[in-house]
């Protein structure tokens, strides 16, 4: 696996150039250096030589009466696995059970009547032997999936077409669940569900479907689909910060959301306030930050009494050092406020709007044109109106600060909007603030010269009290030893 | 859930008002909890970061009676502000009256316990644990336990995470009946539906087995244990390896073999490569705990299968054990499994197709000639080290030259020096200057191994052009490279090899080459003595004083202050002092400033030797520092800045000249050139080698 093919001529003179210099290879260079790789399923071990494989019959060849047979033997023929990572071995045979799959796909799409009882088993025990295994180790361990190209499965041609046969499968008119439950049960959902995590864009797009259409077909799964996907959210929070499906099982849990009935039940309002809002935390947010956006608003929009703690949430959760993120959180935010109902507004805005403030005055100026963008938004601009009464103080100190002090004009023209607008909706407390605003800085440079006065007073308490124990310890040890004495 | 903490400073509560007037001891509280609500997480932090000074101006009873409560019923708030509570109450047990009430602060850990945020829960369950120390066996059973079998039972995921750390330090202390309950809770923790709850219970397996009675352990740790190394999530699975050394350690060798052996071995060869990887991992553990026959038996052929693992991770898992297993074995018989089962899967391992196997064996490869003795060393360890020094990654190489000792003490170096030699040249010429780096730094080890001959035919040469390599590090570790090889070979060698050609660099037309010199000398002189720095090396650098780059003149300075101890006085009247005091006159801010400092410690040196030195030309370190900052100044700067550009200019003078490399240019200490101290400008420059330019003048 080591990646060291050696690159083309001219690149790796440029490198070599670069790297007389200063032995720092920018990503950029190191990645153009390295080829594409692929990565072998962890699953096949070198177990000796496979058997060969030897061609069977066309199905559309076979007289009705064999072809259930021949399709059962077909089946069993693509359970064996072949080892991509060589790209020699075995060609004859991975030329067989390739065109061999082409077929089933074929077959089980095209002609009805096909999938028959006693085919379940061994289309299911086929779709196991080939896409269940243990995901190899990262060959990159610091891989960036914003950055980096991500590593492809080698065994793709194969298991691509596993995939497909399995939807094929899934979506066939003749396909009954009450039978395939028989199969596909949990053990099977909870592999499946591993699989996520493969780096494989393409293996996870696929898996996406497949879950999304086992939720839909078996009732009896859904709940436990539920759980598990919760459990791999938490260890994804809590416990790894690695799990390359996250954006894919927020997809399929979007339309779940969007399926629920309500009243809500009180597991779901737990998955959105333990699970969903602390994943807000995550490293690599933007990753998924769409997808986990959606669902929230899905959420408010099933039931607006979880605005007040959602955005409590969030707000607990907020971006200290990543500006990114922080732009993020203020398109959820506004994205929720699209949604929000005014009675609901009225109890957060004070909490928001303190961070919104917060945000406005950054110094980071994406950061504060997002929040100020607030303000070219009509619905949210009414609701600021309604209670401009309570906004206005609050916002009041960042802006008049920031119309003064901001290095960007930009950032600095937007605020002159923004206070003009603000003093359009109530000009007598815009006139109050600015009047005292001299007054209340001063109140606070006060506040704080107190709160250090008090601290200080506070350690002498306490070096007091220190000497008094010692004393009383050094009086008790005198007296003690004296007692020893007589 | 959240934010109750942010929003609630009432008027009137100010601190101003609490801590008014009269009674000294009534505002602590008042102001924790006007503190605690401030909007500003980093002064809620703050306070709770002196909690203790709080507690002790309250004294025990208002800790225990106020405090406490407050703590527990009021927060919630940032993790980060729980976490410094959280880690606060371990050691509070002194401030709420000693071990009598450490009961008191379960409340609140308890439900620190039970957060999302792991470090949060962590933290408190360490606390807890801590405190559980300092409960009388009474309260323990009153208060621990039950707060033990609430978090067990309770029902989110969380508390029964906590919990699992808890037991092992309840259990011991407890009486029967509570003990088999303990056991209970265990019990079904081990088997709970969330597997967060299976791993922490299976990482906590080993601790608790190990603090139960040995009829317990076979009763119920083993069948817990078989559970749980056989769960359906390969993270609890490879927890479950860890415990594995800890039970094995408790058993008798008939009830290992029955017991754990099949477990260990289906681990070993389990499906997971992440389980394989932990088997691998903790080889040495294992090998201890199940002893040598066991380890003869069944570790050898499983260890096999490791180092020819179809993961690589596995392979250089297991190929870092190969040295210690090996050193583990019984003597007796040692050589023999070695030989026969261990190193023909370690030969193949040498040119395995992934670098970090091979480089993991590297590392400890050597070692095994202490072990296989001097004939097969040479016969069958010496061409795999002979092959590593070839291989294409310079990390396999680095790894057996930095371990050469181990095989110097069995067959000499010698053997080695043919193959060693390219070897050293081709990473001393490495592209990344990290290895460069690395191998610069066993030039020592390898000088002393190979002897003075050898090294003077063959390494000096490498040696004395690592001095101009473009890199600073480089020069900077080959100077230092240069002193240990003097206190190695002593000062005549270095008087007739090193100084000759260290000071010739004194004219390169390079000034970062002409620094050089200054810096070998630094670092030389005391190990050469004082007659090789006064007869050779000060002259040169008194000369230099004249240079006209000025980096060259205030390092001049800086080296006079640093030989200065090293001369004997007359030099220092009558040479020293002089050039000093002219430079003290130089039109650069900054020579002038490094002249005045080195002045006024070489002053102090002769005035310690009782000699006269006249008041007017001894200007003290801190007048030096007002003349300084007394110079006039230009728009817009200010004393504080200049302190600081020059405090920053220093010290990233080394990152800064790796990056001005253009010979003959005259870099000048311009605005330009104060600009560079962030390290990442430094970093764009690394890249832009040679087109640096500082030509401008300050004025």
């Amino acid at each position: 696996m080591s990646s060291s093919s050696p690159p083309a001529g001219a690149a790796s003179a440029a490198i070599s150039a670069a790297e007389k210099v200063d032995g720092f290879t920018r990503k950029s260079v190191r990645k153009a250096q390295r080829q594409k790789r692929s990565q072998g399923s962890s699953q096949f071990r070198s177990q000796g030589s496979q058997p060969e494989l030897h061609p069977l019959p066309q199905l559309k060849d076979a007289t009705s009466n064999e072809q259930q047979e021949l399709f059962c033997q077909k089946l069993q023929q693509c359970c064996i696995l072949f080892d991509f990572m060589d790209s020699v071995s075995d060609l004859k045979s991975k030329e067989i059970k390739r065109a061999t799959l082409n077929e089933l796909v074929e077959y089980v799409s095209t002609n009805r009547g096909v999938i028959v009882e006693s085919a379940y088993s061994d289309i299911v025990k086929m779709i196991s032997a080939n896409i269940f295994r243990t995901l190899p180790p990262s060959d990159n361990p610091d891989f960036d999936p914003e950055e980096d190209e991500p590593t492809l499965e080698a065994s793709w041609p194969h298991i691509q077409l596993v995939y497909e046969f399995f939807l094929r499968f899934l979506e066939s008119p003749d396909f009954q669940p009450s039978i395939a439950k028989r199969y596909i049960d949990q053990k099977f959902v909870q592999q499946l569900l591993e699989l996520f995590d493969s780096e494989d864009p393409r293996e996870r797009d696929f898996l996406k479907t497949v879950l999304h259409r086992i939720y839909g077909k078996f009732l009896g799964l859904r709940a436990f689909i539920r759980k598990q996907i919760n459990n791999i959210f938490l260890r994804f929070i809590y416990e790894t910060e690695h799990f390359n499906g996250v954006a894919e099982l927020l997809e399929i849990l979007g339309s779940i959301i969007n399926g629920f009935a309500l009243p809500l039940k009180a597991e779901h309002k737990q998955f959105l306030m333990k699970v969903l809002i602390p994943m807000h935390t995550a490293k690599g947010l933007a990753l998924f930050h769409a997808q986990l956006a959606y669902c929230v608003v899905q959420f408010l929009e099933k039931d607006t009494t979880l605005t007040e703690p959602v955005i409590r949430g969030l707000l607990k959760f907020w971006p200290k050092t990543c500006s990114q993120k922080e732009v993020m959180f203020l398109g959820e935010i506004e994205e929720i406020l699209d949604v929000i109902e005014p009675t609901q507004f009225k109890k957060i805005e004070e909490p928001l709007f303190k961070q919104i403030s917060k945000c406005v005055s950054s110094s980071h100026f994406q950061v504060a044109e997002r929040a100020l963008y607030f303000w070219n938004n009509e619905y949210i601009l009414s609701l600021i109106e309604e209670n401009i009464d309570k906004i206005l103080p609050i916002m009041f100190g960042s802006l008049y600060k920031i119309s003064k002090e901001h290095w960007n004009p930009t950032i600095v023209a937007l605020v002159y909007n923004v206070l003009k607008t603000l003093m359009e909706m109530n000009g007598k407390l815009f006139d109050d603030l600015t009047s005292s605003y001299k007054a209340e800085r001063q109140r606070e440079k006060k506040k704080e010269l107190e709160r250090e006065e008090l601290w200080k007073k506070l350690e002498e308490l306490k070096l007091k009290k220190a000497l008094e124990k010692q004393n009383s310890a050094y009086n008790m040890h005198s007296i003690l030893s004296n007692t020893n004495d007589e | 859930m959240a934010g109750a903490a942010g929003p609630g400073t009432g008027p009137g509560t100010g601190p101003g008002a609490a801590g008014g007037d009269g009674d000294d001891s009534l505002y602590p509280i008042a102001v924790l909890i006007d503190e605690l609500r401030n909007e500003d997480v980093q002064l809620r932090l703050n306070s709770i970061k002196k909690l203790s000074t709080i507690a002790l101006a309250l004294g025990v009873e208002r800790t225990r009676t106020e405090l406490l409560p407050f703590l527990t019923d009021t927060i919630y708030d940032e993790d980060e502000v729980l976490l410094a509570l959280a880690e606060q109450l371990g050691n509070f047990t002194g401030l709420v009256g000693g071990p009598d009430f450490a009961h008191c602060l379960l409340p609140p850990l308890e439900s620190l316990a039970t957060v999302e945020e792991t470090v949060v829960r962590d933290k408190a369950v360490e606390s807890l644990r801590q405190i559980s120390q300092e409960h009388t066996s009474v309260a323990l059973e009153a208060h621990f336990v039950p707060l033990v079998k609430r978090l067990a039972s309770g029902d989110w995921f969380t508390s029964r995470t906590s919990a699992c750390g808890l037991f092992s330090v309840c259990y011991p202390r407890a009486s029967n009946a509570v003990k088999a309950e303990i056991r209970q809770h265990f019990r079904s923790l081990c088997s709970d539906d969330t597997p967060m709850v299976r791993r922490a219970a299976a990482s906590k397996l080993g601790e608790f087995a190990k603090v139960l009675e040995l009829d317990s352990v076979k009763s119920e740790i083993v069948p817990l244990f078989t559970n749980l190394a056989s769960d359906e999530q390969d993270s609890v699975r490879l927890l479950a390896v860890e415990a594995c050394v800890s039970i094995a350690q408790l058993l008798s060798q008939e009830d290992l073999e029955a017991l754990v052996m099949p477990i260990l071995r289906q681990a070993a060869e389990d499906k997971s490569w992440r389980v394989r990887y932990m088997v691998a991992d903790k080889f040495s553990e294992l090998q201890k705990a199940v002893g040598p026959k066991i380890t003869q038996n069944d570790l050898i052929p499983a260890f096999q299968n490791l180092l020819k693992d179809c993961e690589a991770e596995v392979r250089a898992a297991a190929a870092h054990k190969v040295k210690e297993l090996c050193e583990n074995l019984p003597i007796e018989g040692r050589e023999t499994i070695i030989m026969n089962q261990i190193l023909p899967y370690i030969k193949e391992l040498v040119s395995d197709t992934n670098q970090h196997v091979k480089s993991a064996l590297a590392s400890v490869i050597m070692g095994l000639s202490t072990i296989l003795g001097k004939e097969n060393t040479i016969e069958h360890l010496l061409p795999l080290f002979l092959a590593q020094l070839k291989d294409e990654c310079p990390e396999v190489r680095l790894n057996i030259i930095s371990n050469l000792d181990c095989v110097n003490e069995v067959i000499g170096i010698r053997q080695l020096s043919q193959s060693l030699l390219p070897a050293i040249v081709e990473l001393a010429e490495d592209a990344k200057w990290r290895v460069r780096l690395a191998i610069i730094e066993y030039m020592p080890l390898l000088a002393g191994q190979l002897g003075v001959e050898f090294f003077d035919e063959k390494l000096n040469s490498l040696c004395m052009a690592w001095l101009v390599d473009h890199v600073y590090a480089i020069r900077e570790a080959a100077t230092n490279n240069l002193m240990k090889l003097v206190q190695k070979f002593g000062t005549e060698w270095a008087q007739n090899t090193i100084v000759p050609k260290v000071l010739v660099m004194a004219n390169d037309p390079n000034y970062l080459h002409r620094m050089t010199t200054l810096f070998c000398i630094n670092a030389l002189s005391e190990a050469c003595g004082q007659e090789i720095t006064t007869k050779q090396m000060l002259p040169i650098v008194l000369k230099m004083a004249g240079d006209q780059v000025a980096n060259v003149r205030f390092n001049v300075a800086k080296s006079l202050q640093k030989i200065g101890p090293i001369l004997d006085t007359d030099a220092l009247q009558e040479e020293v002092k002089p050039v000093l005091q002219k430079l003290g006159q130089d039109e650069d801010m900054d020579v002038k400033y490094f002249a005045q400092e080195a002045m006024s410690v070489v002053a102090q040196r002769l005035r310690k030797l009782d000699l006269p030195v006249k008041d007017s030309d001894e200007p003290s370190a801190p007048g030096a520092d007002k003349n300084h900052f007394l110079r006039p100044r230009g728009p817009g700067e200010d004393a504080g800045k200049v302190s600081r550009d020059r405090a920053a200019r220093v010290a990233s003078e080394a990152a800064v000249e790796a990056a001005q490399l253009g010979v003959g240019t005259q870099p000048r200490s311009g605005p330009a050139y104060q600009l560079c101290v962030n390290p990442r400008e430094t970093l764009a420059h690394l890249e832009i080698v040679g087109l640096v330019h500082f030509s401008q003048s300050r004025d």
